[in-house]
């Protein structure tokens, strides 16, 4: 019991002491707090991961929340199959990041609030995995937001990086509105928050509308949509994935930890976490499975002409993640969460290299530091962070005995027993395949290969990064080699799927029919589409380096789209921001001040006016006062004689 | 014995020459008078009815109406006095400070 | 069945508590050294807060009753009584008003410079006054209280304010004065009509015996008054301005505790004694209420000034409150009374905050600011956490308080319950976008260190200042129940008393006199 307290804990001790006593007394120490209050995590995590294996599930109410007539919320965790591979998948991953961060931050001013960020962020993601009912999830959901608030703002000086932190955060908070809704509802739809309760009860629901402006509407698929509402905006999915390109102006550990392996991914793991809701209601899975697809096919176009390299491996992760929501949508749960533990390796590691990149570069003064068409050659200078950049390369194309192959193949051929759809998205996914291998490898040739296209004086000052940075880099290479091996298909290996027989309990079995030739034709379509994404890319990148630039002048128009990402961005400016900025400035604060208040000043000023109108008659004059007293009183003693 | 009409138009009279100086006049001390004439009036057509009725209520009122009378222009004058000290001038339509 | 149990400590502590400030006024009229106006003003604030607490520790959270009673005939032929008393409703703002007049002493301990035991006197009967409104159980007394309060209030804004302190002052004092005035009207006809008495209790388990006709006049006339103290949509205009214009204690006293009668007076008098009234008005007032929550939201972005911006979000914040209220249910009005305190808790920290970097600028122009994460990352840190408690994060107070108030507002209007939750999205936006104005990008040169205005960080005064505040933000946060407790049974017997006047045949007559109406 205390185990499990002490795993989220740790961190937010370790935040709590780096926060107020950084500033002061820490500084540049700061590490030596986080990292073993980190590690302890993780080998709590792998203790509790063992506690699973042996069959021990957690599932325990430590203080009652909120209470409030007969609403009931507790805080509590539940440890089971699946939150237990994510506390690995978090915790293993935050440790490397941790390290890394050591060495990469070394000398930032705010190098203290940094690690207090991130151990607040391991925190509030371990809240959220490990929670036992949705309003803890919920807790999490928002304070991940939060600690990916101040870490992408993390240099709040530079406008960009504040405006993109706020970005993530505004953007987020269009989903979190969907799945707090989602939420309240499951509440009054079930009188209870806790998952167990609520999926026992789902069956009994099942067909069931609610009347919504006069349409019946079923309730389950309302609630699910709601829910994915929320998982749209913080896994960045079609049409709220604007936000995590622009995270990108956070150090790049957060790159690597928040918006690659852990915190994207939570709607992953939310979708997962509630599969006995979404699979009652086939209309919510396939909006899961369709705008996975679409979003992994529509991130990997942009990515293909990107040049800032972090940029090109964040639209790589919005693309990934929709692999996993398509492998969710087809009800292949466990392939999703699969693909999401590998992910998580080789993700992190590319975008760790990349750091490592531009930490070489930075410390070689040169300034654009981010933009690979000015860097080139560096597989000289950097011969560790070039084969490590190969390896995960090769595991995220798919190329196979590499984790990615295992995972994504996984999610390729579940996709293809789909039916008619499933069909249509297996080739979606087939095509974003492609152009993932291809602008991965454009990555590796435009980085690493060729000749450096930076100043002379620069270059020169290029070195290796410390072994602070590359050890973490190789421990997550040997992740992203052979993370995959828990999930070897069984045509390969009987019993090779270890991680979805040790999910089943969780996530059920993948209804699959398909003959062993089909799968055969699947397997050998990706390693294809890889094979062919890389033929492509060395063609332009290394033979024919002329190519690239011809292609883009012969389709401008079409680079210019990708390039500018759809205008997606610009389209929301327009149609959304500015139009309310505008509307409140010139409709509502007009309103208010000159309708409003108009009447309220109005009825005062014309009190006023006719105050000064009848003030006329008091002339100052006493006898005109006394004639009409006079009057008056004649009048009166009139009108009484008269009437009598 | 004098009959009670002619005390009744006595101070009428009084009256209407107290009202005609009220409003006729500028002069603010002329007025005051105006104003005592007008009180006396009443007070002799009180005592008159007084005597006729055989009832001592007239005379009991006239008593409050001369305390009154007393009270008022002691006040009166003193505004007046305090007035002048300012703006030296007791015409009435050159005192307009009320004036909206 | 009577309704009170008296005084279970055996000494008058709800007089002592509400009096005791004015013993401390009439002290200060012999004190004339400015340093020990302030110090025994303190010492008075502190006591008192010390004498209204085992209010907090004996009271019993199992009946809805009226505790710590104490009741004196005052005007017998009129039947008036001295009539006081505090339930789970009250008992917490009880609390807040004790908590926020201490700071507010110690806020002003720099700021208010001139007149200052004058300033004193009036946060001290300001003080007696609103612990008077909330204890009160008797109309006559009550509303004696409800305009005293309105005397201080208004000479605190109207002396020591900013600039334009005059017409703030006076569009302040004249929109409550027009409410409190067609309140008056309504406790007259409620004294008539309920047998002349001017008991609350009494007259709450009346309202049976009122018809829908005079309930639904009856409303209207306390409406006024109430809304325009909220403020709701759209009588809210004084608001802005009497923020901007007052000093800073006054800011917090009038979001912390003054605007929050509005909605005590619906809790207190029109739900429990006018429940059919209140029924028929439940949907346009919280149309009203999410109107005010957008509306609010929505002129936020288009404010330059940071304590007008702060204000209008007030507008917002309260739109929840009254929704929750008006939900009629449990969660709703739970929610209601819980988002009251946060809301004196969040935006009274964020006025003390804003008057105490406004003693360091003079300026309170958004755009003059700029980099002070940099400059005041203390300042800055603390201010975080209020803007994330304000947009409602979880662990933060606002959290609990909306989300119960968004539960509620669900159960009762599926529809208003979504447009309220859109005021999550705006109210991210303009705070986060107020927070990156005020604390990134880069600093204004004239407050760094080397410039003309260097601005310093918080001292200790300061500090010990605000820290109360956020320990009760966190609190809440994680345990709301600590507080949630005190008022379930009060809650629990509003509710039930609205329910039971449900008598059938109700809407036919509501639905005929509407008719006659138009």
């Amino acid at each position: 019991m205390l185990k499990y307290t002490l795993i989220p804990l740790l961190p937010f001790i370790s935040f709590l002491i780096n926060i107020l006593f950084g500033r002061n007394y820490i500084k540049d120490k700061a590490h030596w707090i986080a990292v073993p209050a980190v590690a302890g995590s993780f080998i709590l995590a792998v203790s509790a991961f063992f506690d699973v294996l042996g069959g021990h599930d957690v599932n325990v109410n430590i203080y009652s929340w909120i209470v409030s007539g007969d609403f009931n919320v507790s805080v509590g965790f539940l440890i089971d199959q699946l939150s237990a591979i994510m506390l690995i998948v978090v915790t293993s991953i935050s440790t490397l990041i941790f390290i890394y961060s050591i060495g990469y931050m070394h000398g930032d001013p705010g190098y203290y609030r940094f690690f207090a960020y991130l151990s607040l962020f391991v925190f509030s993601m371990l809240m959220l995995v490990m929670g036992n009912n949705f309003l803890v999830m919920y807790f999490g959901w928002e304070a991940v937001g939060l600690c990916s608030y101040f870490l992408i703002g993390f240099w709040f000086h530079k406008k960009s990086a504040s405006d993109a932190g706020k970005k993530a955060f505004i953007v987020n908070r269009f989903g979190d509105f969907g799945f707090g809704l989602g939420v309240i509802l499951i509440y009054l739809t079930f009188g209870s928050l806790e998952f167990m309760q609520v999926f026992d009860k789902a069956g009994s629901i099942a067909g069931q509308t609610i009347n919504i402006l006069g349409n019946d509407v079923n309730l389950i698929t309302l609630i699910c949509l709601l829910l994915f509402c929320g998982a749209v905006g913080k896994s960045a999915q079609l049409p709220l994935h604007v936000w995590l390109p622009d995270a990108m102006e956070g150090p790049t550990p957060v790159s690597a930890l928040i918006h690659a392996a852990t915190m994207v991914t939570a709607g992953v793991f939310m979708v997962a976490r509630c599969n006995p809701l979404f699979s009652m209601s086939p209309v919510a899975m396939n909006t899961v499975a369709i705008t996975g697809g679409l979003t992994a096919i529509f991130a990997a176009t942009i990515a293909l002409v990107q040049n800032d390299i972090k940029r090109v491996i964040a639209y790589s992760t919005v693309s990934q993640l929709g692999y996993m929501f398509l492998a969710l949508g087809v009800g292949a749960y466990s392939a999703g969460i699969f693909h999401l533990y590998t992910h998580a390796y080789f993700k992190a590691l590319l975008f760790l290299g990349s750091g490592s990149v531009i930490h070489a570069l930075h410390h070689a003064g040169h300034h654009d530091e981010q933009n690979m068409q000015k860097m080139g050659g560096l597989k000289k200078y950097m011969p560790i962070t070039y084969k490590v950049f190969i390896l995960a390369t090769l595991s995220i194309t798919g190329i196979p005995f590499f984790s990615g192959f295992f995972s994504k193949d996984e999610i390729l051929w579940r996709a293809y027993q789909g039916g008619d759809l499933g069909k249509f998205l297996w080739l979606l996914a087939a095509l974003a395949a492609l152009l993932t291998a291809f602008y991965s490898w454009r990555l590796i040739f435009l980085t690493f290969h060729g000749t450096f296209r930076g100043s002379h004086e620069h270059e020169h000052h290029i070195h290796e990064s410390p072994p602070v940075i590359t050890v973490p880099l190789m421990f997550l290479a040997f992740g992203a080699v052979f993370a995959g091996y828990v999930g070897i298909p069984p045509i390969f290996l009987e019993h090779g799927d270890r991680i979805g027989e040790f999910l089943a309990p969780v996530l059920g079995h993948p209804a699959g029919h398909g003959t062993h030739a089909e799968e055969i034709f699947v397997i050998l379509v990706s390693i294809a589409v890889a094979v062919l994404g890389w033929m492509v890319a060395y063609n332009m990148y290394i033979k024919n380096t002329g190519l690239p630039q011809k292609l883009q002048d012969r389709f401008a128009p079409v680079h210019k789209l990708l390039f500018n990402k759809y205008y997606i961005d610009e389209l929301y400016s327009k149609t959304l921001v500015q139009p309310m900025l505008k509307a409140s400035d010139k409709i509502i604060l007009g309103f208010d001040t000159y309708i409003i208040e108009g009447i309220v000043n109005g009825v005062p000023n014309l009190i006023g006016a006719f105050g000064r109108k009848f003030r006329e008659v008091q002339t100052g004059m006493l006898s005109n006062y006394a004639l009409v007293m006079a009057i008056g009183a004649v009048c009166i003693v009139g009108i009484w004689v008269f009437l009598k | 014995m004098v009959p009670l009409s002619w005390y009744i138009v006595l101070s009428a009279v009084m009256f209407s020459i107290g009202v005609f100086g009220f409003l006729a006049r500028r002069n603010l001390l002329i007025i005051f008078i105006s104003i005592e004439l007008m009180l006396n009036s009443v007070n002799i057509s009180l005592v008159a009815f007084s005597h006729y009725l055989q009832s001592m209520r007239g005379q009991i009122l006239v008593f409050f109406v001369i305390t009154v009378a007393a009270a008022e222009a002691a006040i009166g004058l003193a505004i007046l006095i305090a007035y002048y000290k300012n703006n030296p001038t007791i015409k009435v339509d050159e005192i307009n400070l009320l004036k909206g | 069945m009577e309704d009170i149990i008296y005084n279970q400590l055996g000494y008058s502590i709800l007089s002592w508590t509400v009096f005791l400030p004015v013993l401390g006024a009439l002290l200060l009229l012999f004190i004339s050294n400015a340093g020990a106006v302030r110090w025994t003003t303190l010492a008075f604030t502190v006591a008192n807060f010390f004498v209204a607490f085992p209010l907090l520790q004996h009271f019993d959270k199992t009946t809805h009753k009226m505790q710590f009673v104490e009741k004196v005939p005052w005007i017998p032929s009129w039947g008036i009584n001295y009539f006081v008393g505090i339930d789970g409703i009250s008992i917490l703002f009880i609390f807040l008003t004790t908590i926020l007049s201490v700071l507010c002493v110690l806020v002003s301990w720099k700021s208010i410079a001139s007149k200052v035991k004058e300033f004193h006197i009036a946060i001290l009967i300001l003080e007696a006054a609103m612990l008077g409104v909330f204890a009160s159980l008797d109309f006559f007394l009550f509303y004696i209280f409800w305009e005293a309060m309105l005397i201080p209030m208004f000479l605190i804004i109207g002396v020591w304010g900013g600039q334009n302190r005059l017409y703030a002052t006076i569009k302040f004092f004249l929109y409550t004065l027009v409410g409190s005035v067609l309140m008056l009207v309504g406790i007259v006809v409620l004294y008539f009509a309920g047998g002349n008495t001017l008991d609350i209790l009494a007259l709450s388990n009346m309202h049976a015996q009122f018809p829908f006709q005079l309930q639904f006049w009856l409303f209207l006339a306390f409406f006024a008054a109430f809304a325009v103290k909220v403020p709701m949509f759209p009588v809210h205009t004084w608001l802005p301005d009497a923020h901007t214009e007052a000093p800073t204690a006054g800011s917090v006293i009038l979001a912390g505790v003054l605007i929050k009668m509005g909605a005590y007076g619906f809790l207190r008098f029109s739900m429990p004694m006018l429940p059919d009234a209140t029924k028929f008005f439940m949907g346009p007032i919280m149309v009203l209420s999410v109107i005010a929550i957008i509306y609010g939201a929505l002129v936020c972005f288009a404010q330059k000034d940071f304590k007008r911006l702060i204000a209008y979000s007030s507008v917002s914040h309260m739109g929840y409150v009254t929704l929750g209220l008006f939900a009629l249910n449990t969660q709703g009005v739970e929610g209601g009374i819980l988002q009251m305190l946060n809301h004196g808790i969040i935006t009274g920290a964020m006025f003390l905050m804003i008057g105490i970097i406004y003693e360091r600028t003079h300026t309170r122009v958004i755009a003059d600011y700029g980099g002070f994460a940099g400059l005041v990352p203390w300042f800055a840190g603390l201010f975080m956490i209020l803007t994330f408690a304000s947009v409602g994060l979880p662990a933060t107070n606002g959290f609990i308080g909306e989300f119960l108030i968004m539960f509620g507002a669900f159960k009762a209007n599926k529809i208003l319950g979504v447009f309220a939750a859109t005021g999550i999205i705006l109210g991210a936006g303009y705070m986060l976008w107020l927070y990156q104005r005020i604390f990134f990008q880069d600093a204004n040169p004239d407050y760094e260190a080397s410039g003309h205005h260097p601005v310093r960080d918080l001292d200790l005064r300061e500090v010990l200042t605000l820290v109360p505040l956020f320990v009760f933000v966190f609190w809440i946060g994680f345990y709301p129940n600590t507080f949630l407790e005190y008022m379930h049974a009060s809650v629990e017997h509003l509710i039930q008393q609205m329910e039971l006047t449900a008598v059938a045949g109700n809407e036919n007559m509501i639905a005929k006199y509407i008719m006659e109406i138009f």
